[in-house]
């Protein structure tokens, strides 16, 4: 079959690769139908996510029909269901998994011991996404094998299209999640940093959940004339001043909540900042780029929630401790726990409160997907999101 | 979580070692107290050259004294056997010389040497193969109550699905078991162990019998988790570590860390009691060696081939 794969630091490369069967019995083989590149899939090309392999295949958000079932798969799965994967495995019975918390699951990652040096406890497998999260083949391909295939799918049985649905696997509950963990309450004003897929559907989360007023925050001009065409102030950090902005935007207060859905690979409008913080990581002495996450807390008004759903991968500098603890925020975060979400979002967006197609810009056959990196890494075109159709 | 400690060679009280380090200290005493006097014993002058020579092997000498004596350790036998060879070096370069002038007791003392450094070579291979005994542990907690927790450990014959090392466990009695495992270096063990205690939901201990190619003893605790999450399952093996510290470093080198392993074990452990299998990848396809195998196979599915090895 063919499948996108990573062939080294900023290479990605279309090749034939062996077709997926069974390892386990609980395993299920999905033909893929639609399948998309996610931001986090920049940071595992751009060569900040360790353990990646040449051959590696890519792809974490993606969905399909089932055509093959293992002998210990539960029988309310069946070949010719269409369903949507999320991205993190979850074996539903460890003590995270029953609280919820299924991104940490503690037995679906076989190289749960390097995790564990790295983050100090064990984090769940995810597809496509190095050997830091398990070496698991990535959906970005012709099939896919799909791990306790029961315990990790969402059946869709009505008519919405895939690209109504294939965000359920990853972004759209990620968005929710940010949004949902900041316990908005009636009034609460929410700044979301980075207006791409995942900040666009943090907004629409945000303002599902009650917030009165949201804000992007980004220096793309076309993303923030997405988020602003859907009624959301914005502030574009390479000629504002973001402070300044979001106190006018709050009276004076700063915003109640606020979203880092940026992570690791910020940029920062003043280029001395971006730079002392761009050499470090070149010299490794810190390996993530925190701009976004520096600027939420230190803007957030006091009491506030300061949300974080932007990827981070190991150690930060500057850390603006002081203004966290003696202002009283409170920060939340997590990879998505994407099972808890897909049911409740699908419900959202059958009754047409949330519409996700709403962001995709190019539609690329999955030969393509070279193209569609480059398009999306170098936001060229407008890139927003780009869906693939093997 | 791991810990191991590791008693204290036993080579202070090896009659032995301090023997040597003895003979050691009676040598070096006289060679830098009077060194013309030792040299002429030998027969081999006292020219400045040979006092000099006899001064720097009494220096030695002593150092190796202390050494054994205060701080023993096998690299001080290696030095003594290294100090041997430089001076049957020196020795027979004198007899090569020798203008005939006590000979014989050159001849002796040559004698001597090789004898005290065939010694030398007994001592430090025999020391430095003492193994060094090992206390390793290991704790995790499963979502499983502790009578369903210790009925999978106790079927013994189930635990090489999940410790990587172990090729194969034989129930050969009420108490008794054969274990196969894999040593490093692709060497294999086996032995024969006795269950010495077995409380039914708390508690299996065990120990290899006479003749084992690695002494070894070990034990697993059950203990209810609190807040009703299951079980705490506590893990302590006790072992002789071929070669040592030496073995120990090799091991290490070789990606088998024995910490790492009972740790990764306890995981795969906690994973068939709660899912009932091993996660496998593609990276990691065999499950249970996933650590040994960086780097992993790509994540991309298997050859025909290579899915028949993993699945093996």
């Amino acid at each position: 079959m063919k499948a996108n794969c990573w062939t080294g630091r900023n290479s990605v490369e279309v090749l034939d690769v062996p077709d997926p069967s069974i390892l386990s019995s609980r395993d299920a083989i999905v033909k893929v139908t639609s399948t998309a590149i996610c931001g986090s899939d920049l940071h595992l090309v751009d060569g900040y996510v360790p353990t990646m392999q040449k051959g590696d295949i890519l792809g974490h958000e993606f969905m399909g029909e089932v055509v093959e079932v293992g002998p210990g798969v539960n029988p309310k799965l069946r070949v010719g269901d269409r369903v949507v994967v999320p991205f993190p495995i979850a074996c539903g019975v460890c003590a995270p998994c029953r609280a919820q918390l299924y991104s940490c699951c503690e037995n679906t990652n076989p190289n749960a011991g390097i995790s564990e040096k790295l983050f100090g406890h064990p984090t769940a497998g995810i597809y496509g996404y190095s050997h830091l999260t398990g070496g698991f083949a990535g959906g970005q391909a012709e099939y896919a094998r799909v791990v306790l295939a029961d315990a990790n799918v969402l059946k869709v049985d009505s008519d919405l299209t895939d690209e109504q649905v294939l965000f359920l696997s990853d972004i759209l509950p990620t968005g929710y999640m940010g949004a949902e963990m900041c316990d908005i309450q009636g009034g609460d004003v929410v700044a979301v940093w980075g207006a791409g897929p995942v900040g666009q559907f943090a907004m629409d989360s945000a303002r599902v959940l009650g917030a009165e007023k949201v804000i992007a925050i980004d220096k793309e001009p076309y993303r923030l004339d997405m988020a602003a065409s859907q009624g959301y102030d914005t502030i574009n950090f390479e000629d504002t001043d973001v402070r300044s902005a979001l106190l006018e935007l709050t009276g004076g207060r700063g915003p109640d909540k606020c979203i880092d859905a940026v992570g690791l690979e910020a940029t920062h409008g003043a280029a001395h900042v971006h730079l002392y913080d761009r050499a470090k990581q070149a010299v490794r002495s810190e390996t993530d780029r925190p701009h976004a996450l520096r600027q939420a807390i230190t803007s957030c008004r006091s009491g506030g929630v300061v949300s974080v759903i932007g990827v981070y991968g190991g150690m930060i500098d500057k850390f603006p401790a002081g203004a966290w603890m003696n202002r009283s925020l409170t920060l939340r975060t997590g990879q998505c726990h994407v099972h808890k979400y897909m049911k409740p979002l699908l419900g959202l967006i059958e009754q047409g409160k949330l519409d996700p197609t709403r962001i995709i810009t190019h539609r690329l056959p999955l030969t393509e997907a070279p193209k569609g990196f480059d398009l999306f890494k170098n936001k060229k075109d407008h890139c927003e999101k780009v869906v693939l159709t093997p | 979580m791991t810990t191991d400690t590791r008693s204290t060679p036993r080579l202070r009280h090896d009659p032995l070692v301090r023997g040597l380090g003895w003979a050691s200290a009676l040598l070096g005493v006289p060679q830098v107290v009077a060194p013309a006097g030792f040299a002429r014993a030998l027969g081999v002058g006292d020219a400045a050259r040979q006092r000099s020579a006899t001064t720097a092997v009494g220096v030695r000498e002593l150092t190796a004294a202390a050494g054994l004596l205060g701080r023993p350790h096998p690299a001080w036998l290696w030095s003594r056997v290294g100090g041997d060879l430089m001076d049957l070096t020196m020795l027979a370069r004198a007899l090569k010389n020798h203008d005939g002038r006590g000979l014989g007791r050159t001849v002796a003392a040559t004698a001597a040497v090789t004898a005290l450094t065939a010694t030398d070579v007994y001592a430090a291979v025999t020391r430095t193969r003492r193994s060094t005994p090992m206390e390793l542990t290991a704790t995790t907690t499963v979502a499983q109550p502790p009578d369903k927790v210790y009925a999978l450990w106790k079927d013994l014959e189930r635990l090489p699905d999940f410790m990587a090392h172990l090729d194969e466990v034989r129930v050969t009695g009420p108490r008794t078991s054969h274990w196969r495992a894999e040593a490093p270096f692709g060497k294999t063990v086996e032995w024969d162990a006795e269950t010495t205690e077995d409380v039914p939901g708390q508690r299996i201990a065990w120990r290899s019998v006479e003749g084992a190619d690695i002494d070894n003893s070990g034990e697993v605790r059950f203990t209810p988790a609190p807040g009703d999450r299951g079980t705490e399952i506590r893990v302590t093996l006790r072992y002789d570590l071929p070669g040592g510290a030496v073995g120990k470093a090799a091991a290490r080198y070789f990606g088998e860390e024995p910490h790492q392993q009972l740790d990764d074990d306890l995981r795969r452990f906690k994973q068939i009691a709660e899912i009932g299998e091993i996660t496998r990848s593609e990276g990691a396809p065999s499950g249970k060696r996933a650590r040994g195998e960086f780097p992993q196979h790509p994540a991309q599915p298997l050859t025909e081939d290579e899915l028949k090895e993993a699945l093996a």
